[in-house]
């Protein structure tokens, strides 16, 4: 029954998208408002359907509906109730209808908040999203259905990967793809200024809380990932420049650029083609990274299974940059530049250089990514691109970047004076100088971290400096402390919103730093009884348990480990899934925050005497999560409303 | 910019998208089996009807050993139809088709015999040591094993019936050796 009553609701969902679309067009060619809205009800119809279909999905991962292929291929009897409700999205066919679902909702509502506000642009930014839905859900019925029935029906599931088995699944999917999703809004509305010739900052005004929100989630995704690599998987990293990884980075380096170059057009009108190429590159990125996750064109540990969905996505793909880069040249003449570059010392050219290194990060990337398939292309040799050249060509861009990251924000606009370049980075400039210092007489060991620490203390000394100067003022006015700096960041919520989003960017450079410039390891061999020691830690091999969980089994070790000052035990173990033909470690870690303890069961005696372990301590790590939580708070403070002009 | 070159915007994006239409043709998982053209290993079984069921008894014959598993599907829920279908056009042509179950339940494993009705020798690996044997990485996995004793081809995926036909009729075409020790 499921498997018909869900297909059935995904072809009625395709027709209405494509009718939506074409209601949209016409509407926006014929200027009449009745089609508009008929196209509005399509989008909100398509949006009741796909809610529909993903509940539906949902109760069949619930009730254990085997009949549904997609189910009986990604849960079993013995899956936990919240890995069944995620296992929905474990898999090519159940991402998709979740992705679907949150364009379908980003439409319905852009469409109920901008009506107003944009009416010009109202029809063709429908006509965009629906038209993207209306793809995402061809793939659905066409491509990749998630309802396909099997039979005859199994007695059992097949199970979810157990490395989905984790509370990062729960959270990194949705983030990520209500960022991916999220950049189709600004693109829907450039494409409208492009098609509609309205070409200044009106589009921009719009968009920016939209891409704001998009780039938030684009970053939590990101960085949750970082921390369920950490913790599942089990080699202490967090970041692998695998393809996919690198596939969810690029829109993120580009939509960063985004950010910062559009402050610029709002300020001085200049880069209007430059920011619609970036919103254009942006969600290009975003459906290349579909491409590339569910093509299988690149091998990778994220990679989902191949099929027909990879020819469907590049055809897309090829569509979505052909048209765009097309408006873009039809309206080259309109879109020369009004503004220009006064000095080379300005907060412009600060700005331009930032873009100049996001979006140079973003091709080395890009190439990286791809060298695979060129070098087999042209030379038909099989080669793969690892961390090492991506380290090597990013690093010096990043770190360029946080210097930028204190200059951008304090340098004044068109023309720095030598004044206004003393009074704002003489301190900041003189707080780096010492820190290096400080860092290297205390041991800092490499070059490259006493750098990265020193350029982040200049940065973290000119937003304290800003901030610090701002509430004496206010201070001045007679306010109390406490309320000088709550009305200061309330008042300029966009600028300081910023500032707090760089202070958590700069805590996540601390904690990459410290974990690749001070983070060791050891691996022993260890009879019962017998102990390893690693920076001051004692681990001591006490035994080895069995026990059964409801889908797997699982055998637990037990170490006993001291520093000194404090005991305790930890259990990494390693788990046995009988759809596995290989066992899944289980970490176990103790945070901390300059170090962690991070301890993976290798091989074992069967009889308890003797276990491999591998031991890490890990320094600086937990300022790469906190750097999250942080960069969450300077989100939320940029995206508050704008005060409305007193008239 | 000039009209006509304001075009090639555009354009410079196609060498991107043709790359990426190439990278279909390729496949990153494509990794050799090292055990082509080397021997077989053996291996002595109880099969789930009870008799003994060994690699050694079959010299002589085309071995196709399929490595499958009641939770594997779609594959082995589309292949068992064709082994079973193939076992039954090529046994008197001196094909043989073994089914070797891993990690999996017994009772599971006999439905799955029953539901698709197969008929060629079938035994669970208690253990999982021939699956090691063979380097079997996941399920389903076939290998084709010739006259000899030499495995020539290994499959990944559900075996389908061209695969199954090109496999089989090479192999079986191949001279017997004459028996071993007599």
């Amino acid at each position: 029954m499921i498997p018909e009553l869900g297909q059935g609701t995904l072809f009625v969902a395709l027709g209405l998208a494509v009718l939506g679309t074409g209601l949209a067009v016409a509407g926006g060619r014929t200027g009449r408002t009745a089609l508009v809205e008929s196209a509005q009800h399509a989008a909100l119809g398509v949006f009741a359907l796909l809610t529909a279909a993903f509940v539906l999905l949902v109760y069949a991962f619930l009730t254990f509906d085997f009949s549904v292929r997609y189910v009986a291929h990604n849960t079993n009897l013995g899956t936990p109730f919240w890995y069944r409700i995620t296992g929905v999205w474990g898999a090519l066919e159940g991402s998709l209808v979740l992705w679907a679902w949150m364009l379908a909702l980003y439409t319905v509502v852009v469409a109920a908040r901008h009506r107003e506000r944009a009416r010009v642009f109202h029809p063709w930014v429908l006509a965009t999203l629906l038209g993207v839905l209306a793809f995402f859900v061809s793939v659905m019925t066409l491509a990749a259905p998630p309802f396909t029935r099997l039979a005859p029906v199994p007695a059992d599931g097949r199970g979810l990967n157990p490395l989905l088995e984790d509370t990062g699944m729960i959270t990194h999917p949705v983030a990520l793809y209500l960022g991916f999703t999220g950049f189709t809004v600004p693109f829907a509305y450039a494409v409208a200024a492009l098609v509609t010739g309205r070409l200044g900052d009106d589009w921009i005004q719009l968009t920016r809380r939209w891409t704001l929100t998009a780039w938030y989630f684009l970053s939590l995704g990101l960085l949750i990932g970082g921390w369920w690599s950490y913790h599942v998987l089990g080699w202490g990293g967090y970041w692998a420049w695998d393809p996919v990884e690198n596939a969810a980075f690029m829109p993120w380096l580009t939509g960063t650029a985004f950010l910062h170059s559009i402050m610029i057009q709002e300020r001085r009108r200049m880069l209007k083609l430059w920011n619609l190429a970036l919103v254009i590159l942006t969600f290009s990125l975003t459906l290349f990274g579909t491409f590339l996750t569910r093509s299988g064109v690149i091998a990778s540990v994220h990679a989902f299974t191949q099929g027909a969905v990879g020819a469907f996505f590049l055809g897309f793909l090829a569509l979505v940059v052909l048209l765009s880069l097309g408006l873009l040249a039809w309206r080259w003449d309109a879109l020369r530049a009004q503004g220009e570059l006064d000095s080379v010392v300005s907060r412009e050219s600060a700005f331009l250089l930032n873009n100049l290194l996001l979006v140079g990060a973003t091709f080395t990337v890009f190439f990286g990514t791809i060298f695979p398939l060129l070098s087999e292309a042209l030379r038909g040799v099989k080669v793969s691109v690892g961390a090492p050249f991506f380290n090597q060509v990013n690093v010096p861009l990043f770190l360029g970047l946080i210097f930028l990251m204190g200059v951008g924000p304090l340098i004044a606009w068109r023309r720095a004076s030598l004044d206004n370049l003393r009074r704002n980075f003489l301190g900041p400039v003189a707080a780096g100088v010492v820190a290096a210092a400080v860092f290297h007489r205390l041991g800092a060991g490499s070059a490259l971290a006493v750098l990265a620490l020193a350029l982040t203390v200049f940065v973290a000394a000119t937003i304290a400096l800003d901030i610090g100067r701002a509430t004496r003022a206010r201070l001045r006015m007679g306010e109390r402390l406490p309320a000088a700096v709550l009305g200061l960041l309330v008042r300029h919520h966009r600028r300081y919103g910023g500032f707090i989003v760089h202070l958590g960017v700069l805590l996540v450079a601390v904690g990459v730093t410290g974990s690749q410039a001070w983070s060791v390891q050891t691996e022993a061999t260890l009879e019962r009884g017998q102990a390893a020691e690693l920076a001051g830690y004692r681990f001591r091999f006490d035994r080895l348990d069995a026990a059964e969980a409801s889908n797997h089994f699982k055998v637990i070790a037990t170490f006993s480990v001291s520093n000194g000052r404090s005991t305790g035990a930890m259990h990494p173990a390693k788990k046995f899934y009988p759809q596995e033909t290989t066992p899944i470690a289980a970490v176990d870690y103790r945070t901390g925050l300059v170090e962690d303890v991070y301890l993976v069961l290798g091989d074992f005696a069967r009889d308890g005497s003797r276990a491999t372990v591998k031991i890490q301590v890990n320094r600086l790590v937990t300022w790469i999560w906190i750097g999250g939580a942080v960069l969450t708070l300077g989100t939320a403070l940029a995206l508050l409303p704008e005060r409305r002009k007193a008239a | 910019m000039s009209r006509l070159l304001r075009w090639l915007v555009p354009l410079a994006a196609v060498p991107v998208l043709a790359l990426l239409a190439y990278a279909f043709r390729l496949d990153p998982r494509e990794v050799p089996s090292p055990l082509l053209g080397r021997p077989a290993p053996a291996f002595a079984l109880t099969a789930f009807d009870g008799r003994p069921l060994s690699l050694a008894e079959h010299r002589g014959r085309v071995v196709v050993v399929n490595f499958w598993a009641s939770w594997c599907f779609p594959a082995c829920y589309e292949e068992a139809p064709v082994l079973e279908e193939g076992w039954r056009r090529w046994q008197e042509q001196g094909v043989t088709v073994v089914g070797i179950n891993i990690q999996d339940t017994e009772d599971r494993a006999r439905k799955f015999l029953a539901d698709f009705g197969l008929t060629f020798p079938n035994a669970p690996d208690p253990g999982g040591r021939v699956s090691i044997e063979y380097g079997v990485y996941g399920v389903p996995e076939t290998f084709f094993i010739d006259r000899r004793g030499y495995i020539r081809h290994k499959h990944v995926g559900a075996v389908t019936e061209a695969v199954f036909r090109e496999q089989v009729e090479r192999l079986a075409r191949e001279p017997a050796p004459p028996a071993a020790g007599t």
